[in-house]
C-alpha cells in the first residue's frame, strides 16, 4: 500500500512535483472532491442524520419529525427481526461469497487455464453473461426456474409441487447468487494463475506432488493477495445485496430477509425511514470494519 | 501536517453539511400549502393534468384504466374544448401490488410531485393527511362553498363517504365501495356432493363443505388470505371479516383490539384450516399468491374463497378478468359470510361482510387546483360513472347510478341488496395500517406453525407499538 510518492514520504512536505501551485492543485481535485461530497458524504451524513431522527413516510411524523436521540439504536440491537437479518446476511455472505462464489471461481479459472482458447472463451462468456444480464432479469429467470408449479428445477428433478423459494428460501438465495456472482472471481483468479511461475508448478510436478499439494504449496502462495482482495469485494458486495428481494421479498416470514432487504421492508413496507436510516448506518459501519480487517490481513502479507 | 489538514476539510465539509440537514427534513412541508394560492392558474388557457391509478390496460383493474383514458379523458377534454380551454390530460397508470403503489405515491407527494389527481385508498386517508400529502378540498380548492355546493355529494350515501374523508373533512371523491362473500366452485361442489345454494350458518359449517371437498384429487378446499406477502389482502378478506363473525371489531371506543378471546378464536380458524389440510399454506407464503389464489380458483383448483365482488368484476370476469373463467356466470356461486356460530356476529347479525373503496383526491401542489376540481366533478357526474361501467355493473358511488345499473347482474344485486346492509368499514384512523400489519404478522405466524397463543401475544406487543400505549389496547 505505498503510494507513489514514497520516495519523499515522512519527515519533509510533500514538495511541489508538478509545479502546479496550491490553487491549481486544488482546481484540478475539486471536481473529485465535489463529487465524493455530494455522493458519498453528504448521503452518508444525511443517513445518519434521519437515524436519529423518528421521520416516518406518513403520518405526523412525516411533517414533523422529532429528534429521538439514539433510541433507533438501542431498538435495533433488541430487535429479533434484525437479529435475524444479521444472521442471514452472514448466511448468505458466506455461502455464497466467501465459500461459492470463491471455490467455484477459482476451480473454473484452474480448468479452464490448459483447455483449448474456444472452449475457455465460451465458458467465460456464458459465465460473464450471468453476471452482465439486469438483476430483474435474472430474478424473473430463476423464480421461473424455481417456481412451484411447472417450474424448471421441478420439471427437471420430477419434483412436482415443490416450492423452493418457500421450503428452502435461504439456500435457493446462495445458489442464486453464486452463479450469479462467479464470474468476477473466475476473471481474476484466472489473471492471478498467469502469475504463477510455470518452472515451480514444472518442479512440483516432477518431485510427485499431488494436485491438492501443489496447490497448497506452490499455487496458493503466489495468489494468496488475490484471494484476501477477491473475498473482501466480493463479500462486501454480496452482503449490500438487495437482488435477493426480487427473488423472495425478504419471504417466508421473514426466513430470507437480509439486513438490505430487511432495511427496504422497513423502511417503505413499515414507512419507519427514521429507524430503517439507524440501521442502514450500523451496515455502514459493519462494512467498514470487514473492510478493515481485510485491509490488516493484506498489509500484514506484504 | 497535510493529514491534519485533510481532517480539517472533511470536519469543515461535515459541519457544512449538518448545518444544511439540521431542521431540513419534513417541516419544510408546514406552511408551504398555505402560502400556495389556490386560484393559481385558474384563468390558464393550456392546462396539463395527470391522473394516477393502480390500474393498467390488460392487467390490473384493466376496465378502469380503459374507462380513464379511452372515455373520461377525452370527454373531458372535448368538453373543456368548449369552454375555450386547451387541456392535456395524461394517465399514469400503474399495474403493482397496493402497498407498492402506495410507497411511490408517499414518495412522490414526500417530494411535492406526483400526480394532479390521484387515486388511494380509503385506508390510507388518515396517514396522507397527517403527513400533509393531502388536504381537505375545501383548502385545495380555496372555495368551500364550491366544494360544498357540488350536487354530487347528495347521491353519496354518508358511509360510503366517509371513504374519502379523515377526522369530518372531504379530502376526495369516493370511488364506490365493495362488500366481501364467500365465493364457491359450484362444479366442484357438485362433484362433492355439497348444494348449488350452499349457504354455511357457522364457521362450522365451512369447515365441513372444505372436508367434503378435501376427498377430491387436486383440489384445495378453502382458500381464507393469510400472511404478510399478501398484504392488506389478508386483514380485509380474512381477519376482519372473521373478526365481526366474533362480535369484535378492530377498533372499539378508540381502543384497538388486543390479545382477546376474539382474535384468538380467529387464530384458532386460521390454525385448523391451515393446519389439516384444508387450505394450502405454501401460498399464503408465497410472493405472488394472491395472484396465484385466483388462477388456481379459475382453473377448478379451489372450493372456497373470500373475496368482495372486485372478484366478480375483474377476476374471473370472462372478458377482460386477470384469471378469466369462460363459464363464470354458471360456474361461480356466492354465500354469505357466517358469523361463528348463529347470531355471534357484530351487532348480533347471523352473517357479517366488511367493505371498503378508494377515493381521488387531488394533489395539493398540482399547477391547476382548479382544473383539477373541475375534471373531479366531472368524473363523478352522473353520465361518467355510468359510463364507466361500459354495460358492467359495480356498486359505484351515487345512489342514483346504482338503481339503475345494479339490477342487470345478480351477483352485484346481491351485495348491494343482501351485504351492504350488514357490512362494516374499517376505521379511518392513522394508525390502522400498521395494526393491520400486525393482524397479517399474526396469521403467517399461525400459518407457519406457531401456536395460536404465542402468535397472539406477539400480535399484543406490536399493537401496543403501533398505537401508542398499553391504554390504547384493548385485551382478554
Amino acid at each position: 500500500m505505498t503510494s507513489a510518492s514514497a520516495p519523499v514520504r515522512g519527515r519533509t512536505p510533500a514538495r511541489d512535483v508538478a509545479g502546479l501551485g496550491v490553487g491549481r492543485a486544488f482546481g484540478f481535485v475539486a471536481p473529485a472532491f465535489l463529487l465524493i461530497g455530494a455522493f458519498l458524504i453528504f448521503p452518508a451524513l444525511w443517513t445518519i442524520y434521519i437515524g436519529i431522527t423518528n421521520y416516518r413516510l406518513t403520518g405526523v411524523e412525516a411533517v414533523s419529525p422529532s429528534i429521538v436521540g439514539l433510541s433507533n439504536y438501542t431498538k435495533a440491537l433488541n430487535d429479533a427481526l434484525f437479529h435475524n437479518a444479521l444472521w442471514l446476511t452472514m448466511v448468505f455472505v458466506l455461502g455464497s461469497a466467501i465459500i461459492g462464489q470463491n471455490v467455484l471461481g477459482f476451480t473454473l479459472a484452474w480448468i479452464m487455464r490448459r483447455t483449448r482458447p474456444a472452449v475457455r472463451r465460451t465458458v467465460e462468456a456464458f459465465v460473464l453473461l450471468a453476471w452482465i444480464l439486469p438483476s430483474t432479469v435474472v430474478a424473473y429467470l430463476w423464480v421461473a426456474f424455481f417456481d412451484r408449479d411447472g417450474g424448471t428445477l421441478n420439471g427437471l428433478l420430477g419434483t412436482q409441487g415443490t416450492a423452493w423459494l418457500i421450503d428452502y428460501p435461504m439456500a435457493c438465495l446462495v445458489v442464486f447468487n453464486t452463479w450469479r456472482g462467479t464470474a468476477f472471481s473466475m476473471m481474476l483468479y484466472s489473471s492471478a494463475l498467469q502469475a504463477v511461475p510455470p518452472s515451480q508448478l514444472e518442479s512440483a510436478r516432477m518431485v510427485g506432488a499431488s494436485g491438492w499439494q501443489t496447490l497448497r504449496d506452490v499455487v496458493f502462495p503466489h495468489i494468496r493477495g488475490h484471494v484476501l482482495t477477491n473475498t473482501l469485494l466480493i463479500s462486501l458486495w454480496t452482503a449490500n445485496d438487495f437482488s435477493p428481494f426480487l427473488l423472495t421479498k425478504g419471504g417466508p416470514n421473514h426466513e430470507s430477509e437480509t439486513v438490505p432487504v430487511y432495511i427496504y421492508n422497513v423502511a417503505l413496507q413499515g414507512g419507519e425511514l427514521g429507524y430503517s436510516s439507524a440501521i442502514s448506518f450500523l451496515l455502514l459501519i459493519a462494512n467498514l470494519l470487514v473492510s478493515l480487517v481485510y485491509l490488516r490481513l493484506l498489509r500484514r502479507r506484504s | 501536517m497535510r493529514s491534519l489538514s485533510r481532517l480539517t476539510t472533511a470536519g469543515v465539509l461535515g459541519a457544512a453539511a449538518l448545518a444544511l440537514l439540521t431542521g431540513c427534513l419534513g417541516s419544510s412541508d408546514k406552511g408551504s400549502s398555505g402560502g400556495q394560492d389556490a386560484n393559481r392558474n385558474a384563468d390558464a388557457k393550456k392546462v396539463e393534468l395527470t391522473i394516477g391509478s393502480n390500474s393498467v390496460k390488460g392487467g390490473k383493474s384493466s376496465a378502469g384504466a380503459t374507462f380513464l383514458s379511452d372515455v373520461l379523458i377525452p370527454k373531458f377534454v372535448a368538453d373543456q374544448k368548449g369552454k375555450g380551454v386547451d387541456v392535456t390530460v395524461k394517465f399514469q397508470g400503474d399495474g403493482s401490488d397496493d402497498e407498492v403503489y402506495k410507497q411511490k405515491l408517499s414518495l412522490d407527494l414526500s417530494n411535492k410531485s406526483g400526480p394532479d389527481l390521484f387515486q388511494i385508498d380509503g385506508i390510507w386517508v388518515g396517514e396522507f393527511a397527517q403527513a400533509g400529502y393531502i388536504k381537505p378540498l375545501t383548502d385545495t380548492v380555496g372555495d368551500a362553498a364550491k366544494v360544498n355546493d357540488w350536487d354530487g355529494w347528495k347521491q353519496i350515501p354518508e358511509s360510503v363517504q366517509a371513504l374519502g374523508s379523515y377526522n369530518g373533512q372531504r379530502y376526495g371523491v369516493p370511488g364506490g365501495t365493495d362488500g366481501r362473500v364467500l365465493y364457491f366452485n359450484k362444479k366442484l361442489f357438485q362433484q362433492a356432493g355439497l348444494p348449488a345454494d350452499w349457504q354455511p350458518k357457522s364457521w362450522d359449517d365451512i369447515i365441513s363443505a372444505g372436508q367434503a371437498l378435501k376427498k377430491l384429487p387436486g383440489v384445495t378446499p378453502i382458500q381464507i388470505n393469510a400472511g404478510t406477502a399478501m398484504g392488506e389482502a389478508t386483514t380485509m378478506q380474512g381477519v376482519l371479516p372473521l373478526l365481526v363473525g366474533t362480535g369484535a371489531t378492530v377498533n372499539t371506543d378508540g381502543k384497538w383490539l388486543g390479545n382477546t378471546p376474539q382474535l384468538r378464536q380467529v387464530l384458532d380458524f386460521y390454525h385448523q384450516i391451515y393446519s389439516t389440510g384444508l387450505g394450502d399454506p405454501v401460498l399464503q407464503k408465497e410472493a405472488k399468491g394472491r395472484d396465484k389464489s385466483f388462477a388456481e380458483f379459475a382453473a377448478n383448483k379451489i372450493g372456497i374463497l373470500g373475496e368482495s365482488d372486485y372478484f366478480w368484476r375483474s377476476v374471473v370476469e370472462p372478458k377482460e378478468g386477470v384469471a378469466k373463467m369462460a363459464d363464470r356466470d354458471t360456474a361461480v356461486g356466492w354465500a354469505l359470510i357466517p358469523a361463528m356460530k348463529p347470531g355471534s356476529g357484530v351487532k348480533g347479525q347471523d352473517f357479517v361482510s366488511m367493505s371498503g373503496g378508494g377515493a381521488t383526491v387531488i394533489n395539493p401542489n398540482t399547477k391547476f387546483p382548479q382544473q383539477a376540481w373541475e375534471l373531479l366533478q366531472f368524473m363523478n357526474s352522473a353520465d361518467m360513472v355510468k359510463a364507466s361501467l361500459d354495460g358492467a355493473a359495480k356498486i359505484t358511488q351515487r345512489s342514483d347510478v346504482n338503481s339503475e345499473v345494479l339490477a342487470s347482474d345478480p351477483m352485484l344485486s346481491f351485495i348491494a341488496d343482501k351485504v351492504l346492509p350488514i357490512t362494516q368499514f374499517r376505521p379511518g384512523l392513522a394508525e390502522y395500517p400498521k395494526i393491520s400489519a400486525a393482524l397479517q404478522q399474526a396469521t403467517a405466524d399461525v400459518v407457519a406453525g406457531k401456536s395460536t397463543d404465542a402468535a397472539a401475544s406477539a400480535y399484543q406487543k406490536a399493537v401496543e407499538t403501533a398505537a401508542g400505549s398499553k391504554d390504547k389496547v384493548t385485551s382478554n
